[in-house]
């Protein structure tokens, strides 16, 4: 086994050396805990320096940081604002050696060389936000943030934990009535108009300058006058959502529509098919990816809508609702549970809806194999 | 052998587009009435006056707060709201649409900075590629704009109030376009050309400022489109919070207070004349930089 | 074939207008074609073959002139399904097995399922694609993409195919080989083909005419009667009497163009 030095892993033993000198980490670490964690960390680092990077060197390099950086904020515990220079330093050396570790797995990146497989390049990104969320903890509980202003991750977990009911109910009228029934209607709307407007091609000429014009507007400002014609409750949710998916399926379907070759519509001509024949049996198909694309944005959409139309007044449950007043409260743990929730909602809702396209658009250039 | 009709503007754009404003309009009006109507009815019933229909039909359209206003009290709603007062007055709706727009403004700098950086960086380093690009990515499918009243709070706690936290919320709303755009474009060279580039032994520089940035263009242009109507909305969701001072966004809270109806479409339309002034700004820069690029013009 | 012709045309012409004022893409076009033949157009870009080929489809208008396809107007032809059209890209619907794809046509038309069935699997195994009826259009090669194009077209049973440079976009070497299935295949079906072209030696080796044209404006410049008789192995294209008839479609080929540029 040989060695060859890289930048990250000499600036990090450079930090370790600062941190052994800046015991201990805080006010109940001590000193044992403290060497402990950069003994660690000198192994570890050894680890990284080590070529070739062997798969088990690099587990055990990567496991022994994060063994580490684990123990690191252990030795916070009841000691939270106390934090010294030796704990920062150690902390930016754990961050150093994970930020080795993702360039190692993530390859040279040149053309040619292999790409990493599957778990690998899962684990990189799962890294990623561990450390957002690492360095996120160690901060605002080492330097003491004050709670009202930055919540640690844990304790918004622990919040998480402590208001399912909570959450639960806002995100039954959020997110099942508002969200669902708008993203379908809006959605829907948007897709039967375009069909519509490309049987009459007048009607698709004036609403499509129209219609991408209004995509850019502000559309969620309608969200005052939603509550004065359909009350405080879910339905002028649903309603801003209506509109604010409608715009972008029409467009997107009507572009879609246009999006088969001219070679395929002449041979639907030769087969002196008729409208319906040639929209239900090329246009629509061809058209597929541009309703995904729609659909996808207006998950994305009817959240932002369903959400911020809450905050012009609503009943006393619902995701906005509640982010609006706990802000006016000063809970931000619970603001951020709800914002983790939605994060979650959000990114489900556009994982099915992927899905979904993957099986019905199976055919098209991005998803072949 | 071009075979394609040459579109005429008076008759594939200006006509459609203009039938289907005047049938908006018409259909706006009948909304008015019908809207309106139950409450003028009842109204009417309760002063035991009796009207003839076409007298109902004025009022209306005369309604104090009506459910729905009709499109001329809008307009001289607008009308009065800018021509009428003095662009300093807090009553004038282009100083409020100022507020919101030098925010937007602002934000949407600090956003196409950030995106084109983070873009420039994904594209050079593969771990930045592999960790950072998969979050930016999901994160677009998380409702952000959720987050404004908390920056707001956050920052007025630490005693950072006005333009700043606004802009930052539009920053927040128009990096992701704007970086996820640039990845595209930064990486839309041909195998072909990076190939050519690299037959002269071209460094990473030379590449990209002669072949990557180049090439991005078009994505850039598409990219803060989006970015820069993203950033409007972000100003003015950011303005709900602040305890409605100034800005579209508090006239839009102020009128569903007070269910002023005819300020809240008037703000709600001062808001879209501002949205659409911003993009076509965009578009005519992007034109433009195309034409100059020797692009073939469409 | 002392019969009425299935294709007839008479001074016809086609005006485009364009960004750059109107071209004249056919002009004085006179051609009849009789049933069973193999006509090939050939002649350099800009010509009108397609052009022409497109009129017969009615995939495109005259703007003067008169044609009649099987005694009627092309539109009628068309609504009655009286050819069957190969393009130069196979232009297979990418979410369709080939099965499907081939069946399509049949589909437009209402055809009873078992009739449709029966006729898909007869076509594929005439452009032998059997084995290959489940699959996507990508999973197979550029020459099967074009063969099942042809069973497609085929499937219609139309007495006339109409192929617009069918195998311009392949190798020579499968080229080659297609060439020699489709003269199979005419020889089996009896179908009148008129094929546009601008391969020499794939207009010679096919046709039993061909009908030379030359551009600006896009008419007709010659007509060479090309009979080698019903066998024809590649090798004919090494005969004096092949060599001979290339030779006149290149000359008037090179007679026909104007040399402006």
């Amino acid at each position: 086994m040989r060695f060859r030095l890289n930048w990250h892993t000499v600036v990090a033993l450079g930090l370790m050396l600062l941190s052994l000198f800046n015991l201990p980490f805080t006010a109940t670490s001590g000193t044992a805990l403290p060497l402990l964690i950069l003994w660690f960390l000198v192994l570890a680092a050894l680890g990284a320096l080590a070529v070739p990077p062997r798969p088990a060197l690099v587990a055990s390099f990567g496991l022994l940081g994060h063994a580490a950086v684990l123990l690191l904020l252990r030795s916070l515990k009841g000691a939270e604002g106390t934090a010294t220079l030796g704990f920062y330093a150690a902390l930016a050396a754990s961050w150093l050696l994970g930020w080795r570790l993702v360039t190692v797995l993530s390859g040279d990146g040149k053309r040619g060389s292999e790409g990493p497989g599957t778990f690998v390049s899962l684990l990189i990104p799962a890294l990623f936000g561990f450390w957002i969320l690492v360095l996120w903890e160690a901060i605002a509980r080492g330097a003491g943030i004050p709670f009202v202003l930055l919540p640690p991750p844990s304790a918004i977990g622990h919040r998480i934990m402590g208001s399912l009911p909570i959450l639960a109910a806002d995100f039954h009228q959020t997110v099942l009535k508002a969200v669902l029934f708008g993203f379908v209607a809006g959605s829907l709307a948007g897709f039967v108009v375009a069909l519509l407007a490309d049987r009459y091609r007048f009607l698709a000429k004036g609403l499509l300058p129209i219609g991408n014009m209004v995509s850019a507007l502000p559309i969620i400002g309608i969200a005052p006058i939603m509550v004065i014609w359909f009350g405080f409750d879910w339905p002028s949710k649903a309603a801003v959502v209506i509109v604010m998916t409608f715009f972008p399926m029409l467009v997107n379907t009507l572009e879609g529509l246009r999006a088969a070759g001219s070679m395929e519509r002449d041979l639907m001509r030769t087969y002196a098919a008729n409208h319906w024949q040639s929209l239900f049996k090329l246009r629509l198909p061809a058209a597929m990816p541009f309703v995904f694309n729609a659909l996808k944005i207006n998950s994305t959409l009817a959240m932002i809508g369903a959400i911020v139309a809450e905050f012009f007044g609503t009943p006393i449950v619902g995701m906005g609702f509640r982010i609006s007043t706990e802000v006016g409260r000063m809970n931000l743990d619970m603001v951020w549970a709800e914002i983790a929730l939605a994060a979650v909602v959000g990114s489900l809702f556009y994982g099915v809806l992927t899905l979904i396209e993957r099986t019905i658009t199976f055919w098209h250039p991005s998803y072949r194999r | 052998m071009n075979k394609l009709r040459e579109p005429s503007l008076l008759f594939d754009r200006i006509f459609p587009v203009g039938v289907i404003v005047a049938l908006l309009v018409i259909g706006w009006y009948a909304a008015t009435f019908f809207l309106n109507a139950p409450y003028q009815r009842d109204l009417n019933a309760r002063q035991g006056v009796s009207v003839t229909t076409s007298e109902l039909v004025g009022q209306t359209m005369r309604q104090q707060k009506p459910t729905m206003p009709a499109p001329h009290q809008v307009a001289s709603a607008l009308w009065k709201a800018t021509l009428g007062v003095p662009v300093t007055s807090k009553r004038s709706l282009v100083y409020h649409a100022w507020v919101t727009l030098s925010s937007t403004l602002l934000g949407f700098l600090f956003g196409t900075v950030l995106g084109v950086l983070i873009a420039v960086g994904i594209t050079h380093i593969p771990a930045l590629d592999r960790s950072f690009l998969p979050w930016i990515i999901t994160s677009q499918t998380i409702p952000m704009l959720a987050v404004a009243p908390m920056i707001i709070v956050i920052l007025a706690a630490v005693n950072i109030t006005g333009l700043i936290p606004k802009a930052l919320i539009s920053t927040y709303l128009s990096f992701f376009p704007v970086a996820v755009g640039m990845v595209k474009g930064l990486r839309s060279p041909e195998a072909m050309h990076l190939d050519l580039m690299h037959s002269y032994d071209a460094s990473t520089w030379q590449a990209f400022w002669k072949l990557r940035v180049p090439a991005s263009v078009p994505f850039f242009f598409t990219s803060i489109k989006v970015a820069v109507a993203a950033s409007l909305v972000g100003a003015i969701v950011g303005e709900l919070p602040t305890g409605a001072v100034a800005g579209i966004g508090s006239k839009l809270l102020a009128g569903s207070y007070y269910s002023q109806t005819i300020d809240i479409w008037a703000a709600l339309i001062a808001g879209s004349v501002v949205a659409m002034l911003l993009v076509a700004l965009v578009d005519v820069a992007g034109r433009v930089t195309a034409r100059v690029m020797g692009a073939r013009p469409t | 074939m002392t019969d009425k012709p299935v294709i007839s045309a008479r001074d016809l012409s086609l005006v485009f207008e364009t960004h750059d004022g109107p071209v004249q893409a056919l002009s004085n076009i006179n051609l009849d074609i009789q049933a069973g033949e193999f006509v090939s157009l050939i002649g350099p870009s800009g010509c009108g073959k397609t052009t022409l080929l497109r009129v017969i489809a009615d995939l495109e208008q005259p703007t003067g002139g008169a044609i009649t396809v099987n005694g009627m107007s092309p539109h009628e032809a068309r609504e009655k399904r009286a050819y069957g059209y190969v393009f130069q890209q196979a232009a297979l619907f990418p979410w369709r097995t080939i099965e499907s794809n081939v069946g399509l046509p049949l589909e437009v038309m209402g055809l009873d399922r078992n009739e449709a069935a029966r006729r898909v699997k007869h076509n594929i195994a005439l452009v032998n694609l059997a084995g290959f009826e489940k699959k996507h259009p990508w999973q197979l090669s550029g020459g099967m993409q074009q063969r099942a194009s042809i069973a497609r077209a085929l499937a219609v049973e139309p007495a006339m195919l109409l192929m617009d440079e069918p195998f311009g976009a392949l190798d020579e070497i499968v080229r080659d080989h297609l060439n020699e299935q489709l003269l199979k295949l005419w020889a089996q079906t009896k179908k009148t083909v008129v094929f546009v072209t601008h391969s020499i030696p794939e207009a010679v080796f096919l046709s039993t005419r061909i009908v030379v044209m030359s551009p600006r404006p896009g008419r007709i410049h010659e007509i060479i009667d090309c009979n080698l008789g019903a066998e024809r192995p590649l090798e004919i294209r090494e005969t004096l009497e092949f060599q001979r008839i290339a030779q006149q479609v290149r000359d008037g080929l090179r007679a026909g163009h104007s040399y402006d540029d």
